[in-house]
């Protein structure tokens, strides 16, 4: 087995579990020395995923997510949110800032916070079978030292 | 999340203590859009003092209240927004539509 840290934990969507996996991934990243900003980042896109997996997934029953993260090199986190809900029929237009089919308390910029926040986003979608949202990040500030 | 309400010469004060995601964010505009509707306030002021994180479920709290606050000829202020809050309101341009003024 290759020598590389990592972690994967599944949870129902539960509102409640947003709070959840973004400070778990939050901790798991802090192992990197991040800043204050850099925190905040991860934090940020995680529960936009989270809550992406918990509202579009999920409409209508608890299902399963999952949060894997690792660090594929020395300054890089890899932070993957996979459900096996609905789907995305159509990627590109969910991505689109302002779309959103989640109502009036959503602001459909939650890929857009994904997107600005990290250093790549990749998203994965079969209707029916689920979405698994990829996402990187370079922490600087260590870097730096 | 907690949101303590003060009703002072025509100006309704949230004040909201906690983390800003859509688990917390329903409740929140509920308890705020009853409260505008009881009051009906020339001024609201949110008060994001004691909110050290949002992702984007505040900036459907902020522009829900904006418009509910237009709605009546009223206005909204929104105060002390910490460094993480005011990175996600400005990386959704939410400035263009309602000041916020950011904790030095």
């Amino acid at each position: 087995m290759k020598s590389e840290n990592y972690i994967k934990v599944e949870f129902p969507s539960m509102s409640a579990n947003e709070a959840f996996a973004r400070n778990v991934a939050a901790i798991f990243a802090a192992r990197l020395d991040p800043t204050l900003d850099e925190v905040g980042d991860i934090k940020t896109a995680v529960s936009e995923a989270v809550t992406n997996s918990i509202v579009h997934a999920y409409p209508s029953e608890l299902g399963r997510i999952q949060l894997r993260c690792r660090l594929p090199e020395h300054n890089l986190v890899e932070i993957v949110v996979r459900d096996w809900g609905v789907g995305i029929a159509d990627v590109p237009q969910a991505m689109e800032p302002m779309f959103t089919t989640g109502g009036e308390d959503r602001s459909g910029m939650g890929f857009s916070m994904m997107e600005g926040f990290m250093d790549s986003l990749k998203v994965r979608s079969s209707p029916g079978k689920g979405t698994t949202v990829t996402m990187k990040k370079r922490i600087l500030s260590k870097a730096r030292k | 999340m907690s949101v303590q309400t003060n009703f002072e010469n025509g100006e309704l004060r949230f004040s909201l203590g906690g983390e800003l995601d859509h688990h917390s964010a329903r409740d929140v505009m509920r308890k705020i859009a009853d409260e505008i509707d009881r009051r009906l306030p020339g001024k609201c002021v949110l008060d994001l003092a004691g909110v050290g994180f949002t992702d984007s479920s505040g900036i459907a709290v902020l522009l829900r209240t904006h418009k509910h606050m237009r709605e009546l000829g009223g206005s909204l202020s929104v105060e002390n927004v910490h460094a993480q809050p005011a990175k996600v309101f400005r990386a959704a341009n939410v400035g263009k539509m309602v000041a916020f003024q950011e904790v030095r």
